[in-house]
């Protein structure tokens, strides 16, 4: 089992001949993933990587089954790509696009709400089960198949978790990255609750970092209702206060936000929080052979 | 991006909200011709820079003379204005807005920002004018009210309305202000604001509502749908490292420390700077050279890094997901003979190609520290900055 993506998972791929959706079209279907077709508006008829290219997604959902649509497209039009999207009927929507107008992120999850389809994203790396689907921008090959579910605001810093459960021999059920951005389709509250009911999951790493309360509601939802292992690690502890820290989200502002408040939140919820960014695996083993 | 004072209030007042008469002047006789115009008298003196806090700094004075007036102007003009945002070295003051001075009776705070709990605008508005509304939410949240603003309808007028009423706002005040926030709303939306706030926001003797101050920043994501907002940005309010970086797609943001950082990722950046602080060192910068690291950005984010005279070593932090270690260890190689690097070099490359990066790292002559984890980078950096300094 796993959370999201899987086997059965059919792909589309919106902005599939730009330059960023053919190269890492290749490379997710490299891995596996069943790329079912691409849309790129004008382009609707043609071949590209040996699958079909649609004018839109409407059309493109009707004629591939596609359970699934991933966007590469510039951010001005990535608002929009969303939405299409959540019209055309498809239930899961992952964003890669950075850089998209918070205004349009809005407006974008209204249409996903109002169609009762899921967003990841945007300004994310995206979703992986690994062996079976990726859905994103990670290197496939640092992950192995297993227990852990990750999860995290970051592209590289999730890179780093996955690696280090690698390592200690335990393998990813499923990993994603939510985005860095102020407004996000899944949040940590979102996926915690997917990876709380997945068999597959036996405990989990949530990589947050400062700026927002996601991390706090998250803690919340840790305290009342998950029993299994939870590692926190919180990037941010030495950001300057009302700096934007490269993520347009990650900013302390009015004292709100800090890595410090995030921190605290977690240990009192029950998660273990490593204090070095080198130390989610090995709190883990730690964390998971002291509950043994 | 923040704008100034001055442009924040001709933005509102393009959008028909009132705000007091006045003009920006950058220097004394301008300032002097600005005070003339507006009459006899009293005059506010305010400098505009982009940090909050100014009044409280000395950046603000309200005078009645105009030889007062006078030495308002000459006082706060290039003056280094420290406040609570600015760090303690403060902002130099460029530019003055000379405004007309104001009969106050009540003082309010009105704000909108986006609500990332609720996902969407709101209006925020409380009784408590002229304070920190981080200060209220810590103290008395329940003086804060709040309305959501929808992005196609606007603030509704009820909502608006309601507000008023609950800051005890009667016959035309009450109108004024529910016309006020409604077309800052709508501002707010058009403009793509990220923060619109009007503090204080002003009841004047004869009962009128009036934008005091003024304070907006913009969404840089939307840049593209404004390109009349690109005229407003004070590229000497910004620190040049920053804007430089910002050019090749760097983000950086300088900080106190002696270490330098490039990291690959804004989450792994921050956590770089993180491991450095918990192994007693201390970050001299934030940097995110992003996905792609081609040898001329890595020597860019290096010269960036070095123009800081306190960096006594460079930690480099990569994580090659789809780029490849090798090619990322290229890039370090060249950039370090470009820029004739006289400080210790601490590199930790991880995934994608890892063993053909060291090993180009290794028989290029140039004198790199390999790490062999994160931990251990930042180890070796807090040492290499720590010999250099001793």
């Amino acid at each position: 089992m796993s959370i999201l993506v899987n086997s059965e998972t059919r792909m589309l791929v919106q902005g599939f001949t730009g330059r960023n959706g053919t190269l890492h079209s290749e490379q997710m279907m490299e891995y596996g993933t069943n790329i079912v077709g691409g849309v790129t508006p004008g382009k609707g008829g043609t071949r590209h990587l040996d699958r079909p290219v649609f004018n839109d997604v409407a059309s493109a959902r009707e004629e591939t089954r596609a359970n699934a649509s991933i966007i590469y497209v510039p951010a001005r039009f990535a608002g929009a790509a969303v939405i299409e999207a959540a019209e055309a009927g498809i239930p899961f929507i992952v964003c890669i696009t950075e850089g998209t107008p918070t205004l349009d992120m809005i407006r974008a999850k209204d249409a996903v709400r109002a169609n009762g389809a899921r967003l990841l994203g945007a300004n994310c790396p995206g979703i992986i089960t690994p062996g079976e689907c990726k859905a994103g921008i990670m290197p496939g090959f640092i992950h192995r198949p297993g227990s852990v579910g990750v999860v995290s605001r970051s592209g590289t810093l999730t890179y780093e978790a996955v690696h280090q459960t690698t390592q200690i021999g335990l393998g990813q059920s499923t990993c994603i990255g939510i985005g860095g951005d102020p407004i996000i389709g899944t949040t940590f509250l979102d996926v915690l609750k997917l990876f709380n009911e997945d068999p597959a999951t036996e405990s989990i790493v949530m990589v947050g970092e400062i700026g927002g309360t996601a991390e706090e509601e998250a803690a919340d939802y840790i305290a009342s209702e998950v029993n299994k292992p939870v590692v926190g690690f919180i990037a941010g502890t030495t950001a300057p206060p009302g700096r934007r820290m490269g993520h347009a989200g990650a900013i302390v502002s009015g004292g709100k936000g800090t890595a410090e408040d995030k921190i605290a939140a977690l240990e009192r919820a029950g998660a273990r929080v490593a204090d070095s960014p080198a130390g989610i695996g090995s709190t883990l083993s730690e964390l998971i052979s002291a509950k043994n | 991006m923040k704008i100034h004072e001055y442009q924040a209030k001709q933005l509102l007042a393009r959008h028909q909200i009132p705000v007091p008469a006045g003009r920006m002047a950058r220097d004394v006789d301008e300032a002097l011709a600005v005070a003339e115009e507006l009459g006899s008298g009293p005059w506010v003196v305010k400098a505009q820079i982009h940090a909050g806090g100014r009044g409280k700094g000395g950046g603000v004075r309200v005078t009645s003379t105009m030889e007062e007036c006078e030495a308002a102007i000459r006082s706060i003009l290039g003056m280094q204005l420290v406040t609570h945002q600015t760090g303690p070295e403060g902002q130099e003051v460029r530019t003055l807005l000379i405004e007309e001075g104001c009969d106050i009776a009540r003082e309010i705070y009105c704000g909108m920002v986006i609500d990332r709990a609720r996902e969407k605008p709101v209006l925020m508005a409380s009784a408590e004018g002229g304070m920190d509304i981080e200060e209220v939410a810590a103290k008395r949240p329940e003086a804060i009210f709040f309305e959501e603003i929808d992005l196609d309808a606007g603030l509704s007028e009820d909502a608006a309305r309601s507000v008023a009423q609950r800051l005890d706002f009667e016959g035309k005040t009450a109108d004024q202000f529910v016309d006020i926030v409604c077309k800052l709303a709508r501002a707010f939306v058009e403009e793509d604001c990220s923060l619109a706030e009007i503090n204080p926001m002003v009841v004047t003797g004869s009962g009128d509502v009036i934008a005091l101050d003024a304070k907006i920043d913009f969404d840089d994501n939307a840049n593209f749908r404004h390109p009349e907002h690109a005229q407003l940005r004070d590229l000497a309010e910004e620190d040049p490292r920053e804007t430089r970086a910002a050019e090749w797609d760097l983000s950086y943001v300088g900080m106190d420390g002696t270490i330098g950082c490039m990291v690959n990722g804004a989450g792994l950046a921050m956590a770089t700077m993180d491991i450095i602080k918990l192994h007693g060192g201390e970050p001299a910068n934030f940097l995110d050279v992003g996905g792609t690291a081609t040898a001329e950005r890595v020597t860019e984010a290096f010269k960036i890094i070095l123009e800081d005279p306190n960096v006594k070593a460079i930690l480099v932090n990569i994580f090659g997901g789809i780029i490849r270690c090798d090619l990322i260890a290229e890039g370090i190689v060249q950039a370090a003979r470009e820029t004739n690097l006289q400080v210790p070099l601490v590199v930790r490359l991880e995934g994608n190609s890892v063993a053909e990066g060291h090993a180009l790292l290794e028989s290029s002559g140039v004198d790199v520290i390999s790490a062999a984890d994160l931990a251990d980078a930042a180890r070796k950096a807090v040492a290499a900055a720590e010999g250099v300094s001793r």
